[in-house]
């Protein structure tokens, strides 16, 4: 691997400053002159259909301006999500808006429309729609069956002498299961058989802002101020969804605060500010309260599901039965419980495994991906089955995982599937000496009065990185290199630190580098979403593509102009040199100005995106233009992998725990910007411990109500719940099919800090816990006094 | 089977309101969330509550003539009112922090303080720290420490971390975390802005030494 100078360095990112100087413009910090605000009518009830409504009184009411009703916005077959609907399928879906001079107007006026609502059956625990007779969360049905769908009723007879605390196994969706290996050979080999019920619970996103926006048209072309993890993609949606050209949608969305996978291509709700304000003729920003971002905010899907594990006596997994079924939500289908069987095939490579999943739909807050969807609630849910099984066999965890460990040359789930790395040994290892495992391991069960010492850990795979996107750069007579970039600008900084691999490939020093984002009207290439830890892998590959594209153009333009032939060129330090002499690059820009053609934008490969056609022709003869499509070969999946460990104390006077030390090592490949990993490594299990240990929803089971639309009801993770230092470190070892060797890494440090909570509290526990996350001290407890849980093991949103 | 019945009832006669009351009795509660503020332009005097008075705020060092209804929060007036959007509302209900702002020099969420509240007193926000383009010492700290991923938690914790260092510059980094642990991260960026604290209190001390 080359010796790089910008790859591998901590850089603060460029717009850090404008972040704590209050300068930088989120959505909602924006203003047009005659802006009106937005109030949302909202639905009361779980499922219910609209059968009459009168807004007369609230149009009448001085400074109402418009009023938006669903008639008015694109009405998607179900399961897609329109922005406003007479059918509202969980409590709080918008309804009817309204635009007013003021948001205490706007608020009057929806108190004055008269609504008549039918109620209809509601359902919140998939369990209760899978019995004979259950309800439906949709009028079409209560299943995903691939993307159809359809109903699906168990027989009484999968529910008959299965216990309270007891999953029950039913049929799962056809396109929903798959198995490799012989599975009853592997449980006969096995030296021990463990079963348990698995629950992991739902839990919002929360973004720390809530999802506002503001649109105004002008000249038949909409401006759109929101809050993306793409500007790219969420340009694309905007447009599909207001139903206007691409070219005519102006996207503005500079800084994202948070998103978590709740705003990957933006927001459904982006549409009513938008056909509002064509409405009104005036422009209408929409802020969303807390209240509402809790219910139309986006959530992960919980899980309620049953394994059963084979495990040998040197701690080799042989073989694994995964039955899963999926919280979905009422709206489109969430490929989570999907991703938890490829996840668990990697990180454990059982021998056989089968899983078999189905995805209700229910009547509770629409779901999307959040960070690591589906490998959160498989590591947490099967790290402690695993735990477990080690600790009856008498084999240490850290053991069980190496035996485990998947490896280059693996084929993994149903594929089988290869992986282009995993240095997953190597982060085992590291870990294990970082944190010390072997001594500290030998503190598990010490008393220290009512405290008990628990020591755990967790292995994360997630999918680590896409391909096949497009890189857009100039170089300007003023002698700079602007890196053009679609994807958002989340605050993990790889908007910035994927710029890097087009600098690097030019050997050009980055204090002369303008990174350019989050504006359409600045020429975006087609870009991922930051999402799916697919930036730092996809667009470390599109740059360094594009980075090496602009490198041959240089050296063909300095043959034609100083003579000789191309390759006797070299381009270093912001200067194209060779026999014939030298340019820089504020001379080369001017000479590609000259010459036109392929070196100033005019002409442009065949095979980039249109949206990079478009933007890089906008950009034509400002200077020396390259755009160009990743087409390095991508021959296999791409993953990361995380471990933690963590030593806690419990105490079984009282169910809290004391969080002592979390030590997490990554396979993301060669490491882009250490700091920025740290960070983004730490934040991520630092939000895993937050769901293992607190944070989730309480849903009232009578009237299918919300009892948490507060952040603070839902016990996200302070600063207190964690230690105020942790340990975050990397193999750092290169990726062969990246460019510059780096993987994503976003995803995967959640499900391993919520894994080794889990199973430092199991092993504090003496091998018991109740298999009901988040672990509450009232769950503790009633482990701790052979008392009946708090709620039932399949009890969801408590 | 008491699930259904109580559906039924609800299918007898249901309206918003009866639907709420329900919810009440039940024990739930229910966020009216209907946010208080008035854009610039139309009178709309008859709307309730929408009766304003001018009042002067200190703010950032200088004196604001600013008209404001009396149940206005301090967060809608600075955002709305006087354009110093860098505080930023997280959640209007004194959870997150995301507004902190200083009340002669002590932090306070300005989401629930009303703006009539603190009249006569010195008002600082994120935009009153840096002189010019010269940054205020803790926000030097945050840049060195490359302190924050997205950001919108950060005018409000380093509001904190300006009122608490000012009091007590010379906490432990456990002590600090207790005095910004009423601020909330959602990116769990905890460890770094930790680092950026102490720093920050490392250059406070050498810049009043």
């Amino acid at each position: 691997m080359a010796d790089f100078k910008l790859i591998g360095q901590s850089f603060a990112p460029q717009d850090l400053v404008a972040k704590i100087t209050g300068r930088a413009k989120y959505a909602e910090d924006f203003r047009a002159e005659g802006m009106l605000f937005t109030k949302l009518l909202s639905s009361p009830m779980p499922h219910c259909r609209v059968r009459s409504i009168d807004y007369s009184a609230a149009l009448e009411l001085e400074g109402v301006v418009a009023v938006l009703t669903p008639d008015e916005v694109p009405q998607e077959e179900h399961p897609f999500e329109p922005a406003l609907t007479n059918e509202p399928v969980y409590e709080g879906e918008p309804i009817l808006a309204v635009a007013a001079v003021d948001e205490v107007t706007a608020a009057n006026a929806i108190e004055l429309i008269r609504v008549d609502y039918e109620p209809l059956p509601f359902v919140l625990n998939p369990l209760d729609s899978l019995r004979p007779g259950g309800p439906d969360a949709n009028t079409g049905g209560n299943v995903y069956n691939g993307r159809e769908i359809t109903t699906l009723k168990w027989d009484q007879s999968v529910f008959d002498g299965v216990g309270p605390d007891q999953m029950p196994i039913g049929p799962g969706t056809e396109e929903d299961q798959w198995e490799y290996g012989d599975l009853e050979a592997g449980f006969a080999n096995a030296d021990l058989v463990i079963e348990e019920t698995l629950y992991c619970q739902s839990v919002s996103h929360h973004p720390m802002e809530p999802r506002t926006s503001m649109a105004y048209w002008q000249n038949g072309k909409l401006y759109m101020h929101g809050s993306a993890q793409s500007t790219a993609q969420a340009r694309r949606a905007i447009a599909d969804r207001v139903g206007v050209e691409l070219d005519d949608v102006f996207f503005i969305a500079e800084y994202c605060g948070g998103g978590f996978g709740s705003k990957i291509r933006g927001s459904v709700l982006e549409v009513i500010p938008a056909l509002l304000s064509r409405k009104a003729g005036r422009p209408v920003m929409m802020r969303i309260t807390r209240a509402e971002e809790t219910m139309m905010g986006r959530a992960r899907p919980g899980m309620l599901g049953h394994a059963r594990l084979g495990m040998r006596r040197d701690g080799r997994i042989t073989a694994l039965d995964l039955f899963l079924v999926q919280d979905n939500g009422p709206y489109s289908r969430q490929g989570d419980s999907s991703t938890s069987g490829d996840v668990s095939a990697l990180g454990y490579t059982p021998e056989a495994m089968r899983a078999s999943t189905v995805s209700v739909l229910t009547n509770t807050p629409p779901r999307a991906a959040q960070r690591g969807p589906g490998g959160v609630q498989i590591v947490s849910m099967l790290a402690p089955v695993v735990s477990r099984a080690a600790r009856q066999l008498g084999v240490d965890p850290l053991q069980v995982h190496l035996v485990n460990a998947p490896n280059h040359e693996t084929e993994f789930g149903r594929g089988p599937y290869p992986i282009t790395s995993a240095y997953v040994t190597e982060a085992l290892t590291q870990c294990g000496e970082l944190f010390n495992w072997s001594e500290r391991r030998q503190r598990s069960g010490q008393r220290n009065g009512s405290k008990v010492r628990g020591v755990g850990m967790a292995l994360s795979p997630y999918y680590g990185g896409t391909s096949g996107w497009d890189g857009l750069v100039v170089i300007r007579p003023d002698g700079k290199l602007y890196i053009h970039q679609g994807v958002g600008n989340l605050g993990t900084h790889s908007v910035v630190d994927t710029a890097k691999a087009a600098a690097e490939a030019l050997d050009f020093p980055w204090e002369n580098t303008e990174v350019v984002w989050g504006h359409s009207s600045r020429h975006l290439p087609h870009s991922s979403s930051q999402s799916g830890s697919q930036t730092t892998h996809a667009h470390t590959r599109a740059n360094w593509v594009v980075g090496e594209f602009a490198k041959t153009l240089l050296q063909e333009l300095a043959a034609l102009e100083l003579g000789g032939s191309s390759s006797a060129y070299q381009v270093s330090g912001g200067r194209v040199f060779g026999p014939g002499g030298s340019l820089t690059f504020a001379q080369a820009a001017e000479r590609a100005i000259a010459r036109g053609g392929k070196f100033d934008g005019h002409e442009l490969p065949e095979d980039i995106n249109d949206m990079t056609r478009t933007s890089a022709t906008a950009l034509a003869g400002q200077g020396l233009v390259a755009a160009a499509k990743d087409n390095l070969p991508h021959t296999a999946r791409t993953y990361s992998f995380v471990v933690s460990m963590i030593e806690l104390d419990l105490d079984l006077e009282t169910g809290m725990h004391e969080i002592l030390n979390v030590t997490s090592v990554a396979d993301c490949g060669t490491v882009l910007n250490p700091r920025s990993l740290i960070a983004q490594g730490n934040g991520g299990v630092i939000q895993g411990i937050g769901i293992a240990q607190s944070f989730k929803w309480a849903i009232d089971p009578t009237w299918g109500v919300h009892l948490s639309k507060r952040i603070e009801a839902t016990k996200p993770p302070t600063m207190l719940d964690i230690p105020t230092e942790l340990i975050f470190a990397a193999v750092d070892l290169p990726d062969p099919q990246n460019p510059v060797g780096s993987k994503g890494i976003g995803e995967p440090p959640v499900g391993a800090g919520a894994g080794a909570l889990v199973c430092a509290i199991e092993d504090a526990m003496g091998g018991q816990h109740p298999s009901h996350q988040p672990l509450t001290p009232d769950k503790i407890l009633s482990i701790v006094e052979n008392d009946c849980l708090p709620c039932g093991r399949l009890e969801t949103h408590v | 089977m008491e699930k259904l019945d109580l559906r039924s009832r609800v299918e007898r006669s249901v309206s918003r309101r009866t639907f709420i009351k329900g919810v009440v009795a039940t024990g739930a509660t229910v966020s009216a969330g209907a946010y208080v503020l008035r854009s610039s332009g139309a009178s709309t005097a008859s709307a309730q509550g929408a009766v304003e008075r001018l009042v002067t705020l200190r703010v950032n060092g200088q004196d604001r003539r600013v008209d404001v209804m009396k149940q206005e929060t301090l967060a809608m007036t600075l955002r709305y009112k006087l354009g110093l959007t860098g505080t930023k509302i997280g959640c209007d209900r004194a959870d997150c922090g995301a507004c902190t702002v200083l009340v002669d020099g002590v932090p306070k969420y300005s989401c629930s303080l009303l703006t009539h509240q603190v009249r006569g007193a010195e008002v600082t926000t994120i935009e009153g720290l840096a002189n010019g383009d010269e940054l205020h010492p803790v926000q030097q700290a945050v840049v060195d420490e490359a302190g924050f991923q997205c950001a919108f938690c950060a005018p409000g914790f380093i509001m904190a971390m300006v009122g608490t260092i000012q009091e007590s510059p010379s906490l432990t980094r456990d002590e600090m975390a207790h005095a910004l642990s009423g601020n909330l991260c959602r990116c769990a960026d905890y460890p770094k802005i930790l680092n950026s604290a102490m720093r920050a209190a490392e250059y406070m001390r050498s810049t009043t030494a």
